[in-house]
C-alpha cells in the first residue's frame, strides 16, 4: 500500500502521521524524545506504521466479518508486549551501566535494579488499570513515575543513596528512548498463546489478517515536515511547509467549515485564519517571549510536583480564581509560589494561570483577525480541559456563541497537515515512482 | 523613524557593490569629515530630524546639518548602538524610550564619537520642522538641555483630513519667516539669500526626478531594485545634507545607469552576496528596517528569491512618487508642503490609500509590515492598515516585529519563521490552495 507520511517535529514532542491515498489517517505516532530529531521522527514514525498496521487489520477484519470485537484485546496486548519489550531494553542497559562502577556498592545496586524493575512488571502483567495507562502515556512518564514511587523503599533496603537509584533512570532512559522498535508485529500479537480464545471469533481468520495487516508494505510515496525541527532534518525544500499552513490545514481536514485556528504549542503560540480550502489567508504568533505557552503549562506542573495531565483537571475544581496577570514562564514558580504563600489554594492559582494563558491567545486571535464561523483549537495544550474551559468563557464573551472545536487528535494537527500536503503535492493516482526515501 | 543614506557596511570584504554605492559611500565619508571639521573651520552646525527637513534652507546660510537618527542607524549599522543603548539606559532613560534617542544620547554621552570615529560638534541650532512624532520634541528638549543651545519647533499641522489646505500651508510659511529664518541668520551671521535657496530647490527637484525614476523601475519584472532594503541606500542621499546639490543629481543620474543596465539585461537586485536570482515574490513592505541586523534581515528576504518592490520607508523623506517636487518658483511654501507631506504626516486612510495602490501598481504578491517597538508613529495603527490593505488588495498581509537599532528586539528565528510561513502562505495560494 502506498502511504503519505507527514512529520510534526515540535518543541516538547514529534508526531508522526501516516495518509493512505483517500486521505484517510491510518496511523499515528508520537514520541517525547527530545535528544535528536532524527532519531524521534524514526520513533514516531516507527509507531504510526504500527498504529496504521492496526488499522489495517480492523478494516480486514471488518471485511471478513468477524474478529472486529477482538481488536481491542489485540490492542492491549500489543501494548502490554511492547512495554515489556522496552522495559527488558531498559534493565539490560541499566544493569550494565550498574556493573561499570564495581565493587561492593556495584552488587547491591543490581540487586536494587532488578527488584525494581521485576516489581514495574509484575504490576503491568498483573494490574489491569496500570495495563490500560500504557495506551494513553509515554514510556519514560509510566516508568519514571513508578521507579520513583519504588527507589525509596529500595534504596533503604539495600542501604543506598536513592539518588543513585534515580541516576541510572535518568542516564538509560535516554538510550533507551532513543532507540527504535525494532519487534515483529505480528509476532508480538500472535506468540506465545491463541489470540482469540474464548472470545467466539474464528482463530483462523484472526491468525491470518493479523499476517496480512503485517505483511503490508507500507511504502511513503511521500512525505512533509513541520514544526520547530523541519529545518534540521534532511526534508527537501519542497517537502517543507509551516506550522501555520498545516495546522490551518489539519482543522479544516477535521472541520471542514472552519475559518479561525489557535494552536498552543509548547513554545509558540499561533492564531490563524483560513479561507474555504483549509489554507491560511493570516497569521499572528506570539514574539519572542514564549509567555503562555505549553512550556509554561510544563513549569508549573513541575513546579506543584503534578504531572501535565492533572493541572487542567485540578484547576477545574476551584471555587474562585485567583487573578493572575503575568504568564512569563521564567518566573512562572516564583508566581506561583509567592501566591501559595499568601495562603491561596492550589486549585484556584491554577484557575487563574489557566484564564492567564487564554488571555493572552485572545490578543493574538483579535490581531488576526478575530473569530469568524467555526474555530478550531489545535496543538498539546488543547488536551487540558481548563485551558479549553476559558477558552470557551472568552470565546463567546469576545465573539459570541460560535463553534468550538476540539478534536481528540488535535495534537496531531500539524502532522496530517503534513501528511496532506505531501499527498496532495503528488496528485496523480496509480503514479510509479520510486519511494522518497 | 528616518531614512537611511548610505548605510556604510561594518565590513565591506566580499560584498558586491555597485558605482553608485561606492560614490554615495565617498560621499557620506566627505559629509561626515565636513561635519567633524567644522568647529575648526568656523562653520556653524544645526540638528535636524530627516522627516520634513529644510536641509536647502539650511545650506543656504552655509550652516551643517547633522541627523541624530542618521548617526543612530549608523552606529547600528556598525554594532555601536546597543553600548549606547546600554549608556542611555544607565542614565535614567527607561527601556519603552525610542532606541534613536537612546542611541543618540548614549553617543553624546560617550564623548559624542560619531560613526567616522571622529566627534560629531555640539549643535548651534536644534531644528525641528516636523512635529507629528512627540518623541522629536521630547529629543531635543534633552539636547537642549545637554547642549544649551537655541531651538526652533515649527508646528507643522496633522494631514487629518488627507491634504495640505492653503491655511496649514500658510501657517507653515509664517513660522518659517518670522520664526526660523531670523533664527538662521543669527547663528549663521549671514542675511536671508532667497536667490541661492531657489538654486538649491532646483537641484533637488532634479535629484527627485532621479529618485522617482529609479523607485519605478521596481515595476519592471524581474525588479532591477530592492525598494526597501536597496531603496534605503537610494533615498539616503536625498533626504539628508545632499539634496539640493549637484553631487546628489549625478548620483541619481549613475543609480539610474545601473538600473537601465539591469532592466536590459533583465537582471534582479544586487544583494551583498551579488544579483539576485530568480525574481519569486514581490512584496510591498511598510515600516522602516532594522539596522543592527540589517544584512541577516535582508537575507531572510533574498535567500527565498523576495524583493520589495514598494515601501513606504522610503517615502518618510517625501512623497515624490506621487508628484511632489521643490518648486524653486515658490521657495518657501515648497519647503512648508515639504514639511507637512511626509509619509509619518498622513491620515492613516491615506496610508492604506498609498500602500494599497503600491501593491497595485508594483503587482505585488504580499503586502507585509515590519513593525518596530520604537516608532508609534509608524507603528501605531499598523494592524488596521494590514486590514484595510488586505480587503481592498485581496492579498493576504503579514506581520513581523523587531527594533531600529536595539538588538535585544531582533530574534533572528522568530522571524525567519515567520516570514518563511508567509511566504510559503503565497507560494500555496499560488499552487491554487490545497489542491496541489
Amino acid at each position: 500500500m502506498s502511504v503519505y507520511l507527514g512529520v510534526d517535529l515540535g518543541s516538547t514532542t514529534t508526531k508522526a502521521v501516516i495518509l493512505d491515498r483517500d486521505e484517510k489517517i491510518l496511523g499515528r505516532g508520537i514520541t517525547n524524545t527530545r535528544s535528536d530529531y532524527q532519531v524521534a521522527t524514526a520513533v514516531a514514525e516507527t509507531e504510526a506504521r504500527i498504529n496504521a498496521r492496526f488499522t489495517i487489520l480492523r478494516r480486514l477484519l471488518e471485511a471478513e466479518g468477524s474478529g472486529v470485537e477482538m481488536l481491542d484485546a489485540l490492542v492491549s496486548r500489543f501494548a502490554v508486549r511492547a512495554f515489556l519489550f522496552r522495559l527488558a531494553r531498559l534493565r539490560r542497559l541499566a544493569l550494565a551501566h550498574a556493573g561499570s562502577a564495581g565493587g561492593p556498592v556495584t552488587e547491591r545496586l543490581r540487586l536494587a535494579l532488578q527488584s525494581i524493575f521485576e516489581r514495574i512488571e509484575a504490576d503491568v502483567r498483573l494490574n489491569p488499570e496500570a495495563a490500560a495507562r500504557l495506551k494513553r502515556s509515554f514510556f519514560r512518564d509510566l516508568v519514571g513515575v513508578a521507579w520513583m514511587s519504588l527507589a525509596e523503599s529500595e534504596a533503604a533496603k539495600f542501604d543506598l543513596d536513592f539518588e543513585d537509584l534515580m541516576g541510572v533512570f535518568d542516564v538509560v532512559i535516554l538510550k533507551e528512548e532513543n532507540t527504535v522498535l525494532d519487534f515483529d508485529f505480528a509476532e508480538t500479537i500472535l506468540a506465545g498463546h491463541d489470540p482469540v480464545s474464548g472470545n467466539g471469533a474464528d482463530p483462523r481468520v484472526v491468525r491470518e489478517a493479523v499476517a496480512a495487516a503485517a505483511r503490508e508494505p507500507l511504502e511513503v510515496l511521500n512525505l512533509a515536515g513541520t514544526g520547530y525541527g523541519r529545518q534540521r532534518l534532511p526534508f527537501r525544500k519542497d517537502q517543507i511547509r509551516s506550522e501555520i499552513l498545516c495546522h490551518g490545514l489539519g482543522a479544516h481536514y477535521f472541520f471542514p467549515a472552519t475559518r479561525s485556528v489557535l494552536d498552543i504549542g509548547g513554545q509558540d503560540t499561533k492564531a490563524i485564519q483560513i479561507g474555504g480550502d483549509g489554507i491560511a489567508t493570516n497569521f499572528q504568533m506570539n514574539d519572542r517571549c514564549a509567555a503562555g505557552c505549553g512550556r509554561y503549562l510544563g513549569y508549573i506542573a513541575d513546579e506543584l510536583n503534578l504531572s501535565l495531565d492533572e493541572l487542567g483537571p485540578l484547576a477545574l475544581t476551584a471555587t474562585r480564581r485567583v487573578q493572575v496577570s503575568s504568564t512569563c514562564t521564567v518566573f512562572a514558580g516564583a508566581e506561583l509560589r509567592e501566591r501559595l504563600e499568601l495562603g491561596e489554594r492550589r486549585e484556584d492559582i491554577l484557575a487563574g494561570l489557566h484564564r492567564a494563558i487564554v488571555l493572552r491567545a485572545m490578543s493574538l486571535l483579535s490581531r488576526s483577525g478575530g473569530v469568524r464561523e467555526e474555530f478550531t483549537f489545535t496543538g498539546g495544550v488543547a488536551r487540558n480541559p481548563a485551558v479549553v474551559a476559558a477558552l470557551r468563557e472568552l470565546v463567546i464573551e469576545n465573539y459570541g456563541g460560535v463553534t468550538l472545536n476540539i478534536h481528540p487528535d488535535s495534537i496531531y494537527m500539524g502532522a496530517v497537515g503534513a501528511a496532506l500536503f505531501a499527498r496532495r503535492d503528488l496528485p496523480m493516482e496509480g503514479l510509479e515512482m520510486e519511494p522518497t526515501r | 523613524m528616518s531614512a537611511g543614506p548610505a548605510p556604510q557596511p561594518a565590513r565591506d570584504a566580499g560584498v558586491h557593490k555597485e558605482k553608485s554605492m561606492v560614490l554615495q559611500k565617498d560621499m557620506l565619508a566627505e559629509y561626515f569629515e565636513r561635519v567633524t571639521t567644522s568647529p575648526k573651520a568656523g562653520r556653524k552646525v544645526v540638528y535636524t530630524f530627516v522627516p520634513g527637513n529644510l536641509t536647502e534652507l539650511i545650506q543656504s546660510f552655509d550652516l551643517v546639518p547633522v541627523y541624530p537618527e542618521i548617526n543612530a542607524l549608523q552606529n547600528a549599522m556598525r554594532k555601536r548602538s546597543d553600548s549606547f543603548i546600554a549608556e542611555a539606559e544607565r542614565a535614567g532613560h527607561s527601556e519603552d524610550v525610542c532606541t534613536y534617542v537612546k542611541c543618540d544620547v548614549g553617543m553624546s554621552i560617550g564623548g559624542n564619537i560619531g560613526p567616522s570615529g571622529e566627534p560629531i560638534p555640539p549643535p548651534d541650532l536644534l531644528l525641528l520642522s516636523y512635529t507629528g512624532c512627540f518623541v522629536f520634541m521630547k529629543w531635543f528638549e534633552n539636547l537642549r538641555t545637554m547642549y544649551r543651545c537655541p531651538v526652533v519647533m515649527l508646528h507643522v499641522p496633522y494631514q487629518g483630513e488627507g491634504m495640505v489646505t492653503p491655511e496649514m500651508r500658510d501657517y507653515v510659511v509664517r513660522q518659517i519667516r518670522t520664526e526660523l529664518i531670523p533664527a538662521l541668520e543669527k547663528v549663521s551671521g549671514r542675511p536671508y539669500d532667497e536667490e541661492k535657496l531657489r538654486e538649491r530647490l532646483r537641484l533637488s527637484a532634479r535629484a527627485e526626478d532621479g529618485l522617482v525614476r529609479a523607485l519605478a523601475s521596481a515595476k519592471h519584472r524581474p525588479s532591477p531594485i530592492d525598494a526597501y532594503f536597496g531603496g534605503v541606500y537610494y533615498v539616503g542621499p536625498i533626504f539628508t545634507a545632499f539634496r539640493g546639490t549637484q553631487g546628489c543629481v549625478d548620483y541619481y543620474d549613475c543609480l539610474n545607469e545601473e538600473i537601465d543596465e539591469r532592466i536590459r539585461a533583465r537582471v534582479g537586485p544586487v544583494t551583498p552576496e551579488g544579483p539576485l536570482g530568480e525574481e519569486r515574490y514581490r512584496l510591498v513592505v511598510e515600516g522602516p528596517p532594522n539596522w543592527t541586523h540589517f544584512r541577516e534581515f535582508w537575507k531572510l528576504f533574498y535567500d527565498q528569491g523576495a524583493v520589495v518592490v514598494a515601501s513606504s520607508y522610503t517615502k518618510v523623506g517625501g512623497l515624490y512618487d506621487r508628484g511632489f517636487r521643490h518648486d524653486p518658483d515658490h521657495p518657501l511654501e515648497t519647503l512648508a508642503d515639504y514639511c507637512l507631506g511626509c509619509y509619518t504626516n498622513l491620515s492613516l486612510p491615506s496610508r492604506v490609500e498609498l500602500l494599497t495602490r503600491y501593491v497595485r501598481e508594483y503587482e505585488a504578491d504580499g503586502f507585509l509590515i515590519h513593525s518596530v517597538k520604537s516608532c508609534n508613529s509608524f507603528s501605531a495603527g499598523q494592524l488596521l492598515i494590514m486590514r484595510e490593505v488586505e480587503q481592498r488588495s485581496g492579498l493576504a498581509g503579514g506581520f513581523l516585529e523587531s527594533d531600529l537599532v536595539d538588538s535585544r528586539y531582533f530574534s533572528a528565528a522568530n522571524l525567519k519563521n515567520r516570514l518563511e510561513s508567509y511566504l510559503q502562505m503565497i507560494e500555496q495560494k499560488r499552487r491554487g490552495g490545497a489542491a496541489a
